[in-house]
């Protein structure tokens, strides 16, 4: 009978998921002192999303991902290819805005990173044209690298989506920003395609007490 | 020979066309020419720019963007006992210094060089006769605080409302509005996360605009927010002068940070807490009123949450670059790791919240040792105000920041171990699956051990029927029906009505003491799906049309619960809500009456990650509004 095979089941079962509660959460006895010293925030943040890759700037310079360009800088990170025609183009003249408003900053403090998702297409020599083509200042690098390894950044920086086939589809690739100010640890995403006033708004988030960074004229 | 941006083969004519799109593209981004719409127009973007690409289905695995970098160390569960947050204290107005005022204090503090205040709007409750300053006051700082959320973990640094999370609970009564003077005490190392920048929402409040927790309304480090709470009824000053009306009233309400672009961050490393309020009928005393059970013996407030701790560090972590959702594989209530609480053979009233960031619950009162026993109980609420009458269920689910009441009556329960069990499977950070696990198979949140000596109940028992409050009517027409479609875009950008977040940006304006008709509508095209809790600030709202379900033991979801053309709401959905679960492909049409108070006010996902990264709009209250219905 179907009712007597399911309490049946449901009995036998009755005895496990206590004896599961109990074992697959791992000794009792384990003491806190078996872990690891903490570390300050910007080494948790290291340690987990900032792969000190070599990498190329559009200007044949290589680079090291996380002590050339991440550390001790405030940086904006998007995706880009050079031959994009979807959200890259709206993105990028958003990100020259953005330099402009910002400009006594860029290439001191600031920083722009774009990497592309194409390395195999995007050389230095592509991703300087665009840059060209787009007047990009100082401040702002193009980023390019060993296939593996941009690949790895992506998804490190978490621009990957959960979706393999829209993940292939380059054309899709995340129109999102990332943010922050390395030193305090501070990390935000705001969106590519938000007013270039808003981006710069959300780059203040992570600047001490918030203070408006905008050039005033 | 030529090639296109894939590499592929292209004639020359083909490739010159791409040329000239590429060209004209330059000519375009000289010009500033930035907008989507101009570059639909000029051809060189294809329309149905965040229309769905079909066939994607395919080969996609679950969890790589929604918590798989969750690998937590092990823990025993339900060897610490369920905290119970301390009551908030008042202090005297004179020790508020410098004191209180109406209008924003926006004198330099030398100390800080910045405002002492962060309020830039005036108080508006004063000039509507409310007392000022008002009879009760309190000073809450966030800090940084040392806790311990399993003892088989290292103390944990939180950032907590007085060092410690959840927050201290405030008790507030209506008629006696109440100034929160908020400090801004967090500095130091983050750990990570965090943005020591905050503003603070009362989840649920009819609260005037500035003393709402507007999410762009943050204060940094040395500032202070007075923010004034009137306890008073919706209505009160528009269609129930001059108290407002009854059946408007609250019950459970909890605050947390809001910080714009950061509240997730900010709530995850703990900021929220409770406060609840009480009347005439909901005295918290059960010998008196609608006799629920005595506030705090038998009446205990539980926030439940999922968090990652880092395997090496043990230390509690957060997935910065993950924007599907967080999920957590610890489950916390009121701050620690699957805790005990020791009851006795009498009623309780249980107030559950789910604090986020980003899972579902569908919450149920297992008994380990009898996986059949149904062990039902009353839900007298949904969301923070009680229900016209209690419902017998056997299980509450909750989106990212609903709440529930419940009545469990453990007196035939006595000398039993219950848990309370989260059944819904949920694999990723956008929303469960809808699958509902078996009894015993889910995530064990708190274990209840009815082992107490007998005590006295006066409370009423649910089953003998007893009337809350009766819901408003929703027979009137209302003045404007909007419409809002909450999406994620083709380039993977969290959107409403395709609308970004801004600040500074009012969406739509609302008139004063109207009654509007909003329809929410989730993604169509999510592959794999999503849910989205939607939040709306100033007023709470009854579903008319689509309200979700219960997700169905035995299989059959079908992303279902939540169609436009449903049958009208009935039972725990005969409700006043702030919070209602989008299911996938989900329509609801809820009704709003915007009383009383001006200015600006939000409406968002609530699953805190879609919030933080644009599934929110600002919205405002004015004199006179517009009947933009796609805003």
């Amino acid at each position: 009978m179907p009712g007597m095979t399911r309490r049946r089941v449901l009995a036998g079962s009755a005895v496990l998921p206590v004896a599961g509660v109990m074992e697959a959460h791992g000794d009792p006895g384990a003491a806190p002192n078996r872990f690891a010293p903490p570390v300050p925030g910007r080494e948790v943040m290291r340690r987990r999303y900032f792969p000190d890759l070599l990498l190329t700037t559009h200007e044949g310079r290589q680079v090291r991902f996380y002590n050339d360009l991440l550390k001790d800088k405030i940086v904006v990170l998007n995706l880009m290819y050079a031959r994009c025609t979807g959200a890259c183009p709206l993105v990028t003249s958003n990100l020259v805005k953005v330099q402009r408003l910002l400009r006594e900053r860029m290439g001191h403090d600031l920083f722009i990173y774009s990497l592309t998702v194409k390395p195999e297409e995007d050389t230095p020599a592509e991703l300087k044209a665009y840059a060209a083509m787009h007047g990009t200042g100082p401040g702002w690098l193009f980023l390019t690298g060993k296939p593996d390894d941009v690949e790895l950044l992506r998804h490190k920086l978490g621009f990957a989506d959960i979706n393999p086939a829209i993940d292939r589809d380059k054309s899709r690739h995340s129109g999102m920003l990332r943010y922050g100010n390395e030193r305090l640890a501070l990390w935000g995403s705001c969106q590519g395609q938000a007013r270039p006033e808003w981006i710069v708004e959300e780059i203040s988030f992570v600047m001490p007490r918030g203070a408006p960074m905008a050039a005033t004229s | 020979m030529y090639f296109d941006s894939q590499g592929r083969r292209v004639s020359r004519a083909r490739f010159n066309q791409m040329y000239a799109a590429f060209k004209n593209r330059q000519e375009l981004i000289k010009a500033g020419l930035m907008n989507r719409r101009d570059l639909v127009k000029l051809g060189l973007l294809s329309g149905g720019y965040l229309a769905a690409k079909g066939g994607l289905s395919a080969a996609w695995a679950y969890g790589g963007g929604g918590g798989s970098q969750c690998a937590s160390p092990p823990t025993t569960p339900f060897t610490m006992q369920l905290p119970i947050m301390p009551l908030k204290q008042p202090v005297s107005v004179s020790s508020l210094s410098p004191a209180p005022q109406i209008n924003p204090n926006t004198a330099t503090n030398p100390a800080t060089g910045l405002p002492f205040e962060g309020r830039t709007r005036t108080h508006q409750a004063p000039a509507l006769g409310f007392a000022f300053p008002p009879p009760v006051v309190y000073q809450v700082t966030q800090k940084p605080g040392l806790v311990t959320m399993s003892n088989q973990l290292p103390q944990q640094t939180i950032w907590g409302f007085d060092g410690i999370s959840p927050g201290p609970t405030y008790v507030a009564n209506y008629g006696t509005p109440v100034l929160v003077r908020n400090v801004n005490g967090l500095q130091g190392d983050n750990s990570g996360f965090g943005n020591p920048s905050v503003t603070t929402h009362l989840h649920n409040a009819h609260t005037p605009s500035e003393s709402d927790g507007f999410a762009c309304d943050y204060f940094a480090f040395g500032q202070y927010y007075d923010q004034y709470y009137p306890n008073a009824l919706a209505g009160f000053n528009s269609d129930h002068k001059p108290t407002g009306d009854i059946n408007e009233s609250l019950s459970t309400l909890w605050y947390h940070d809001h910080r714009v672009s950061f509240t997730a961050q900010n709530v995850y490393k703990g900021l929220a807490g409770f406060y609840l309020l009480f009347n005439q009928f909901d005295t918290g005393n059960e010998t008196t009123g609608f006799r629920l059970p005595s506030f705090p013996a038998f009446d205990i407030p539980m926030m439940f949450n999922d968090r990652c701790f880092d395997p090496t560090t043990g230390l509690l972590v957060f997935d910065t670059f993950n924007l599907d959702g967080i999920l957590g594989d610890k489950f916390l209530v009121n701050g620690v790791i699957q805790p005990v609480l020791h009851v006795h053979p009498r009623r309780y009233r249980l107030r559950w919240l789910n604090s986020g960031p980003s899972r579902f619950y569908q919450i149920y009162l297992t008994d380990l040792n009898n996986l059949n026993a149904n062990n039902q109980f009353w839900q007298i609420s949904n969301d923070g105000n009680l229900l016209p009458k209690a419902v017998l269920v056997p299980a509450v689910a909750l989106g990212v920041a609903e709440r529930a009441d419940v009545i469990v009556d453990f007196t035939q329960l006595a000398g039993k171990t219950l848990y309370l069990e989260n059944r819904l499977e949920q694999l990723n950070g956008r929303g469960p699956t809808g699958n509902v696990l078996a009894a015993g198979q889910g995530n064990l949140l708190l274990r209840i051990v009815v082992d107490q000596p007998q005590v006295a109940d006066q409370s009423v028992d649910p089953a003998t029927g007893p009337s809350y409050y009766a819901l408003p009517s929703t027979n009137v027409t209302p003045l404007v029906q909007r419409s809002f479609d909450f999406d994620l875009s083709y380039n993977g950008q969290w959107v409403i009505n395709d609308g970004l977040f801004d600040c500074n940006t009012v969406r739509f304006k609302v008139t004063q003491n109207s009654v509007e008709t909003w329809e929410f509508k989730g993604g169509r095209f999510g592959d794999p799906p999503w849910s989205h809790p939607i939040h709306t600030h100033l007023e709470e709202f009854q579903i008319l049309q689509g309200a979700p379900v219960l997700y169905p033991t035995g299989g059959g979801y079908q992303g279902s619960g939540s169609y436009y053309g449903t049958p009208p709401p009935s039972g725990t959905n005969l409700a006043r809500k702030d919070v209602v679960r989008l299911t996938p492909n989900g329509d609801v049409i809820a009704f709003f009456r915007f009383r009383d108070w001006l200015g600006r006010y939000l409406l968002h996902c609530h699953n805190v990650i879609h919030e933080d990264h644009g599934m929110m709009l600002r919205f405002d209250v004015a004199v006179t509004g517009d009947n933009n219905q796609r805003p």
